[in-house]
């Protein structure tokens, strides 16, 4: 028996007691989700700053108030999400009562990642409750201080019978993963995202893998460079670079990539002063494992700009590579840190192409005064999420889904999208148990005459018009 | 096909935000043999309509319907994007170490697990539509004849070969001796005094299944049917009593014309022997009781339910079909189909100018600019999303 088993059993008995499906249940776990926020703020800080370095403004921006704008999305939208959807009908099913219902699934297991450790656990978090799951949660041993803070303080600020924290590293998590879940949430690496999938498998859970790529970034030779270069920076040093939605390379001609070096040189400066060290506003790489892995990337091509490193705080100043060949590592693997490698290209076609011959992407932009530029990169093109002249500033709607394509995931979250995706929709139809006579014309011994009315009744629309 | 407007914040009140619905690429749909141009097409239609290029791989099992489906129906395609495989389960098996942008399986559990376990290697999305034992509770409170001739015509329609169907009825003794009469009743009217000699039954796929089946009919004590004829595949429309749990017939999907009652001591019995048991595709409740049938629906899970009805929800496209737990994963039909097949890319288009608003959001940070940015990162135009 593992250390799961116990807690496990404790949250389905509760599931099947009923307790999570009263949306009144659901809306206290959310305001509980919200008052945790509100009153654990400077600790979340802290320890977002003990993990990562984060500024409070990345902070609050990135982790704290977009994890409270879907709690107050979720509680504002709970009724009309939780509602069964009435369906159009047809001819034969006229008198029934025919819709949609959403169900939570059950056991819920979300596994959160290091790299916005409040965010990127809360947000499903958000999703998994307000659809009535009871859930266990996997926050990441990697960022220390966060785990603890999620382990120790929000749980109670919920129903300790249906929500539960679980520690530990990759063999827990193995150990984890062999029970069966009605649901499993995924956020990290492809490569671990295997892992899950594979073990899903064997009970047939279904899964959404928020997982990641290379996020290519085309930059016209149409286009105002320093407003590209500003774009460009604070998305990719954003959190140090570890977003996996930041642009991970650059694609633009010779002549435009000598346009953007200044401009992004100056940005950089603008942005963290001379001595970026010494910015409040810059983080640091999460641990040694990945600070030795983005150092060594630093040798690929050519430091165009930055390059600095220092391995007693984790630091990577924020880096532009050129010259860089497609087989070096820093092309070959996510790169997920502060360092930019501009890759030439001649005009958009080899853009495109050299993007379609590599796995798709969670994120792409594209940055061009023209239009048509823009709108051909996205049509020729697939990913996760696109963006045209700026950043991942698509993650902030949550009217738009968020999910990969390909090796960068599948299934979608953020407002609705996540409670759909943590409900099975049930089709439902109820009919009277009366009218036998009328129902009778389905049954053998057949006739041509019978089946044509059949066809007709089944076929033949209510007076609903719908787009489905 | 359209882009799909969505609501903005504050901060992309001048850009254009849509979702983009993008076929995944190369889809393989795997279909089985009980319906074997329904859950062969149903499936395609989706999958063309989303754009993606297609393989398909029918059911070796149906080897008439297979033919078709391999000699005439690529003339009617572009065969440049469209492609029939053939084979058992070791070209199956081949097929899956490929590279595939979705898969969409119809078949049993077992076989899922297996699919979704290649897909797996490769991050391939899927679809699985599998199966289970849909449970059809009959109320005390309901007419006897008229959930007689529902249940049976929804059981041995396509000789019971039907995923969707009802497996096993729940009821009380006192209802149960009620039922049977009904049961015989809507059987002769049905088929006729002779069963194996009407029109309007079907027969068993072939000698494996007609086999199985053949060893169900010793389970329990048949109270109606029960005969067989290896020579035609048939089995008589069967009805089973005195049935314990343990028996195969309790174990395995039936997917045959034989029809199990169970007996329960009211719904709440019924409700909790449902929930022991894996989740199903289908879950039907008779009863003259609104409330027993809402209180079924609310205390269960399945892939779909009917009220006092069979599966005739598959006749609208309105409704997704899918199941859940062991019976499956996403839906299709109508639009679902098209949704399933298409990736849904958040899109977003902003200006390439008004660098100085935008410029609020940059290092370095202070704290009016990083209240400003979350007051505006919340402020949603009015929407249900």
């Amino acid at each position: 028996m593992d250390p799961f088993t116990d807690t496990l059993q404790r949250l389905r008995e509760a599931f099947g007691s009923g307790r999570t499906r009263p949306a009144e249940f659901r809306a206290a776990q959310l305001r509980g989700l919200g008052r945790f926020l509100r009153e654990n703020k400077q600790l979340l800080q802290g320890a977002l700053a003990q993990d990562l370095h984060k500024s409070v403004f990345e902070s609050e921006v990135s982790e704290i108030s977009i994890s409270q704008s879907e709690i107050d999305s979720a509680l504002r939208n709970l009724r009309a999400w939780m509602k069964d959807e009435k369906v159009s009908k047809n001819l034969a099913t006229q008198l029934d009562s025919a819709f949609i219902r959403k169900e939570p699934f059950g056991l819920v297991l979300i596994v959160a990642p290091w790299n916005y450790p409040v965010n990127l656990t809360l947000v499903p978090l958000v999703g998994a409750l307000a659809a009535g799951n009871c859930v266990v949660l996997k926050p990441s041993e990697v960022s220390k201080s966060t785990e603890k803070v999620l382990a120790e303080v929000l749980p109670r600020y919920l129903d300790q019978s249906c929500f539960a924290v679980v520690l530990g590293g990759p063999q827990e998590m193995g150990q984890l993963l062999e029970h069966k879940f009605d649901y499993i949430f995924f956020t990290g690496s492809p490569q671990v995202g295997k892992i899950v999938m594979a073990a899903a498998a064997k009970h047939l859970t279904p899964v959404t893998l928020e997982l990641g790529g290379k996020n290519p970034c085309y930059v016209d030779d149409d286009c105002d460079p320093q407003t590209v270069a500003n774009r460009v920076a604070w998305f990719r040093y954003f959190n140090t670079g570890q977003t996996c939605v930041a642009p991970d390379y650059v694609l633009c001609s010779p002549e435009m990539q000598a346009r953007l070096l200044p401009a992004l040189q100056s940005a950089i400066t603008r942005f963290y002063g001379e001595d970026p060290q010494s910015s409040p506003d810059l983080g640091r790489i999460i641990n040694h494992k990945h600070f030795q892995r983005l150092r060594d990337l630093l040798s690929c091509g050519r430091v165009a700009i930055g390059g600095q490193s220092d391995e007693s705080e984790r630091y990577i100043a924020p880096t532009v590579l050129v010259d860089v060949q497609e087989t070096e590592p820093v092309m070959q693997e996510e790169i997920f840190g502060p360092i930019l490698p501009i890759m030439n290209v001649r005009g958009l076609d080899e853009a495109i192409d050299f993007i379609n011959r590599r796995e798709k992407p969670l994120a792409l932009y594209a940055f061009s005064n023209s239009n048509q530029v823009v709108k051909r990169v996205l049509a020729q093109t697939s990913s996760g999420g696109f963006c045209g002249n700026d950043g991942f500033m698509h993650m902030t709607l949550s009217s738009l889904p968020f999910g990969g394509v390909g090796t960068s995931g599948m299934g979608s979250y953020h407002g609705k999208f996540s409670f759909d995706t943590f409900s099975h929709h049930r089709a439902c139809l109820l009919r009277r148990p009366g009218l036998e006579k009328i129902y009778a014309i389905r049954y053998p011994p057949h006739s041509p005459r019978n089946l044509r009315l059949l066809l007709l009744a089944m076929e033949a629309r209510g007076c609903s018009c719908t787009l489905l």
